[in-house]
């Protein structure tokens, strides 16, 4: 059952367009799929990348914000931790404008990521935390207007920044 | 057999304009050989410069994208190859220097040396030329034709383990680099998204 203030794919699509990305690199996660990807797939202004592996997505990113082109990587927070070491040293030790959605896989809709009972979601915002990567959690349509100012501002001040999508996007 | 060094200098000859993306060992070697701020080092992980360069490609399609990979980085991000397929830019060039070790850790021997096929590896990943040199002569007499054909090119340099370079890490992921850098492929930067 979806509530009713869940984010549209849409919306947060247009956030990407607002904040001028072009590029999306991307593995499917089940919590972005409906919603996000496959909109994304079907977009003609954003050029969709299908990665093997989402590290590198990471420096897919890198590569294009070299060129001065926005992307995001779109992925579950499995793939977020499996590339923790990219993030660390071209995001953070090279200070790029990493920029990040991140689908929390078996995160409840009705609690913070911080009290899921889920060891693999509670982990998150600490781990993100410890490294001193910036975070926002888009749970409802409202957290959305947050995301194309956290993009604009990961690239105005070149440092990673995640979007933590907190709940099932399936249109 | 090969030497990388003999094999970097007859590319550095053919080089021109192309922007060159190299993983550790290759890099201190390339450096040392052809210094340009075109040189692109700052791959930050091992296994990451393929992709670094894919993202350079996709932004830069008017420029020509070189990659001197390494085998055990190649190794760390295999499914590159098949990213990179799938995602087609003309314009990268993707060598793997092929020595069988992990020169800058010990030299150790990576996984499968000898056996693994890398070209067969970009082949049957979708790379739609594919080539593996294992004579100078030949390598250098196809350079033009390799840094000018529609890729995604693969090509496999077959070498022999060499004496060690100076690992000057500090060169690798210092700011002065990618400052240099970003400031070479400024003229190239066409805006848009």
């Amino acid at each position: 059952m979806r509530d009713d203030d869940t984010p549209l794919g849409s919306e947060i699509v247009d956030a990407f367009k607002a904040a001028r990305v072009g590029h999306v690199a991307a593995l499917p996660d089940i919590v972005t799929s409906g919603g996000i990807l496959w909109r994304l797939a079907e977009d003609p202004f954003i050029r969709l990348i299908r990665l093997c592996k989402e590290d590198e997505g990471v420096s897919i990113c890198a590569g294009l914000s070299y060129c001065d082109k926005r992307a995001v990587l779109l992925m579950q927070q499995t793939g977020l931790m499996d590339s923790l070491n990219a993030i660390r040293a071209v995001g953070m030790d090279y200070g790029l404008p990493i920029c990040m959605a991140v689908g929390l896989l078996g995160k409840e809709p009705d609690r913070p990521a911080s009290e899921s009972a889920s060891y693999g979601v509670r982990i998150i915002e600490p781990v993100l935390d410890a490294m001193g990567i910036d975070r926002l959690s888009i749970e409802t349509s409202a957290d959305v207007a947050r995301l194309a100012p956290a993009i604009d501002r990961a690239y105005a001040e070149s440092r990673p920044v995640v979007a933590l999508i907190g709940r099932r996007i399936e249109r | 057999m090969m030497r990388r060094d003999e094999c970097f200098r007859k590319l550095a000859e053919h080089r021109g304009e192309a922007i060159v993306v190299a993983a550790y060992t290759s890099a201190f070697e390339w450096v040392a050989i052809d210094p340009s701020p075109l040189n692109f080092v700052s791959v930050g992980a091992m296994g990451q410069a393929s992709s670094h360069a894919l993202g350079l490609a996709i932004g830069l399609p008017g420029r020509r994208i070189v990659v001197l990979d390494g085998d055990g980085s190649l190794l760390m991000n295999l499914g590159s190859l098949v990213t990179i397929a799938e995602a087609g830019p003309e314009n990268l060039i993707h060598f793997v220097v092929e020595n069988g070790t992990y020169e800058a850790n010990g030299g150790h021997p990576i996984p499968g040396r000898g056996r693994v096929d890398f070209a067969g590896f970009a082949r049957d990943a979708g790379y739609p030329e594919v080539h593996s040199f294992d004579g100078l002569n030949r390598f250098s007499a196809m350079l033009p034709e390799l840094l000018s054909a529609r890729g995604p090119v693969f090509g496999c340099l077959k070498v022999e383990p060499g004496p060690p370079p100076e690992y000057d890490y500090e060169m690798l992921h210092s700011p002065r680099m990618r400052a240099a850098f970003r400031e070479a492929i400024r003229p190239f930067l066409g805006g848009g998204q």
